[in-house]
């Protein structure tokens, strides 16, 4: 059956308390989780104070505040810091979110009339962790892999580019935008319960990506290899996806028009 | 008791699976045409049922016999069980992962949506046709 509550080894108990900076007068609580692959023990949470006039405005920020000041054990994945690399992807109060595009003070909006005032992180959810706060996304790329992202022609390459009009072009606006983060992903029911099989709107908004370029002479085969009740149907349009997209992207819409495109082959 | 062995299976070979079933599109499309369709059948079978409250049986009888009624009843009973059954077919596949648990809800599920199409229709007809038999 669907999981609806965590395993015994996996249920969160309450973690360190860490110091607060000394001589800090505007301080920022944050609730981490912690789970560390190699001592057997449950996940926790951990509690940081972080002293907001010595750290930058993004929740980025804080956790490299965090981790150059105060615990250099947290784990977590980063890159750009500029939300183009999909790298530090976490849910952040409840949103599947980039740390470096989050601002902590939109996190305090969240939190606000919570008691504790404090903004809690955790791992994308429902997917394998590998420490902290950093998810297993073997499953995801492959799946990502498995829609053959990349251009499929039978006609000889032409001497120049392959041509577009201008028009062409636009349709793929809103869909090659996406940088692989995976909050989309993780943040749908559907692919909570059956990820094994659902491919998950990241993957299929790039399958629709290339089922529209009109560059592109695979389109038949394209649609047949998504043609499956769980590949392509489990997405049940909850929507979770377009809310999370922290790039404002739409993979529900392009899950429909790809059931779509599959209903127009038939009638 | 031994721990099974973890997959060496690739991730990629996990995801391919069996490969794609060539269904689904059918279903969906169903699943949205007997959506609309219910919507005018149904206050058909409310417009015919509130027909017939308090009025005696034979003059009940006379009105499922009319063809037009008993047409919106049988297109009514198609539509609805037809709709039933894929819906909760969605929800089984959705939270049922026990290969033989979901088999068998699944017969469960196309089982009782016949039976129920068939009792229903056999009624309209023995109403609808008993002047003629």
């Amino acid at each position: 059956m669907a999981e609806f509550a965590l395993p015994k080894n996996s249920q969160v108990t309450e973690g360190k308390t860490w110091p607060r900076p000394a001589g800090a007068n505007n301080l920022q609580e944050f609730r981490i989780y912690r789970w560390n692959p190699d001592d057997g023990k449950n996940p926790r949470v951990d509690t940081y104070q972080v002293d907001r006039d010595d750290c930058g405005p993004m929740v980025l920020d804080a956790l490299l505040w965090i981790k150059s000041k105060v615990d250099s054990t947290l784990v977590f994945r980063r890159s750009c810091r500029e939300g183009i690399c999909g790298s530090c992807a976490m849910n952040i109060e409840g949103q599947n979110a980039l740390a470096c595009t989050m601002g902590i003070d939109e996190c305090q909006e969240h939190a606000k009339g919570k008691k504790t005032g404090a903004v809690r992180i955790y791992p994308l959810p429902h997917m394998p962790v590998l420490k902290d706060l950093v998810p297993d996304l073997t499953n995801f790329f492959a799946q990502h892999a498995s829609v053959e992202p990349w251009l499929q022609t039978e006609t000889p390459a032409p001497e120049g580019e392959w041509k577009q009009t201008p028009e062409d072009r636009a349709q793929l606006d809103g869909l090659y935008e996406c940088i692989l983060c995976a909050c989309c992903t993780t943040s749908c029911p559907s692919y909570w319960w059956n990820g094994d099989r659902f491919l998950g709107p990241a993957a299929l908004l790039q399958a629709y990506r290339w089922l529209i370029d009109s560059r592109d002479e695979n389109t038949g085969e394209r649609l047949d290899a998504l043609h499956d009740p769980f590949r392509l149907y489990r997405c049940h349009t909850i929507m979770n996806c377009a809310n999370a997209c922290p790039k404002s992207l739409n993979p529900a819409k392009a899950i429909a028009e790809i059931k779509k495109m599959m209903v127009a082959r038939e009638v | 008791m031994a721990q099974p062995s973890p997959s060496l299976r690739t991730a990629r070979a996990r995801v391919k699976g069996l490969g794609a079933s060539g269904h689904g599109a059918g279903h969906w499309w169903q699943q949205r045409v007997t959506a609309a369709l219910n919507i005018p059948l149904m206050i058909g079978f409310i417009v015919i049922i509130a027909m017939m409250a308090g009025r005696p049986y034979p003059e009940a009888v006379a009105l499922v016999s009319h063809p037009l009624a008993a047409l919106v009843l049988i297109g009514g009973v198609l539509s609805v069980t037809l709709h039933m059954r894929i819906g909760m077919q969605v929800v089984i596949e959705d939270y049922v992962h026990d290969k033989g648990l979901k088999f068998a809800a699944l017969f469960a599920n196309t089982t009782y949506a016949v039976a129920v199409a068939v009792a229903c229709l056999y009624a309209i007809l023995r109403v609808s046709l008993a002047r003629l038999v």
